[in-house]
């Protein structure tokens, strides 16, 4: 494919936006990793909320319907 | 049946079923649009072969503008309703945002060398996209300047509705000043002046940056859930060892 005498342009712009794009994917999967890890974690301890029945928190499962903390 | 789907619980069982389809139909659509904007989409009369630049500039743009929006909106909930959710979803969209704003001011610069022979000029447009950028800038930085979620929240949702104004500035740009960039060609009242054959892949992958933007939003509102559950329990386990000790 002939891209004409503006190719470097082009290609840049599509290798930019790939490596942010990938940057952001990896960044949200890594986070999600270290959240899930250090529940965990703490579940394994033995941590629970003031009014939490089960520690099943990650998987979001019969967890009371108090807010995000 | 809102206020139960805002239910963070309920969110994360919803969200947890939804975001693979999503992330797919993105990855689907992302292909697509790709295939259409290197092997079916015409060089342009004008811009010559840079136009395919413009696949990816002007979905970038438009992301930028709707995360902002997304912010705002959620900013609402968080001073009106102090809904958590709210926070979380305020918090999970600015880093997205900012991306796409940097993708959108990357490849305009890099569609601007060839074109317009700079890569940057203080053109309105331009320049309000660069403010856009600095607001969620300050956004990120103030969130993790206040330790506490929820003041940090509050603080985040006045800058985030100060920095609304920039929306229709920035939309309305092009119409209120001479700017070199050009002025509205889809949105518009009398309707898109873009030939279907470079439209149609401008609105597939328009879509698919827009699924991906989803996508990322739903998996990161999901893992701030979770680390404001670890920070409680993190507070929790503190105390427990505190009241031990005493």
């Amino acid at each position: 494919m002939d891209l004409g005498p503006h190719a470097v342009f082009i290609v840049m712009a599509y290798a930019v936006t790939g490596l942010i794009v990938a940057g952001l994917i990896l960044r949200a999967a890594l986070d999600h990793r270290a959240q899930t890890r250090a529940l965990a974690s703490l579940e394994s301890r033995g941590a629970r909320r003031r009014l939490d029945p089960s520690p099943s928190l990650a998987a979001g499962k019969g967890a009371s319907p108090e807010a995000t903390g | 049946m809102l206020t139960q789907l805002a239910n963070p619980s309920v969110f994360l069982r919803w969200s947890g079923a939804a975001l693979p389809a999503v992330a797919a139909f993105a990855a689907a659509l992302l292909g697509i649009g790709l295939y259409f904007a290197w092997f079916v989409a015409p060089a342009d009369y004008q811009q010559g072969e840079t136009v395919r630049i413009m696949f990816l500039h002007v979905p970038a743009a438009w992301l930028a503008l709707f995360f902002y929006g997304l912010m705002a909106v959620s900013a609402l909930g968080t001073l009106a309703w102090r809904h958590p959710l709210a926070d979380v979803s305020q918090k999970a969209a600015a880093p997205i945002g900012a991306a796409f704003t940097l993708i959108c001011l990357v490849t305009g610069a890099l569609w601007g060398r060839p074109m317009w022979g700079a890569y940057w000029v203080w053109d309105a447009r331009l320049t309000s996209v660069l403010v856009l950028f600095l607001m969620y800038c300050g956004v990120l930085a103030l969130w993790r300047a206040i330790e506490d979620p929820g003041r940090a929240a509050r603080a985040v949702a006045i800058l985030t509705l100060v920095g609304a104004v920039n929306l229709p500035i920035i939309k309305f740009s092009v119409d209120w000043w001479n700017t070199l960039h050009q002025p509205a060609s889809v949105f518009r009242l009398g309707g898109p002046t873009i030939h279907p054959s470079i439209l149609t892949p401008l609105l597939v992958m328009a879509l698919a940056f827009t699924a991906l933007g989803v996508a990322l939003h739903l998996a990161g509102m999901r893992t701030e859930i979770l680390r404001r559950r670890v920070r409680t329990l993190a507070l929790l386990e503190a105390e427990r060892l505190d009241a031990q000790a005493a």
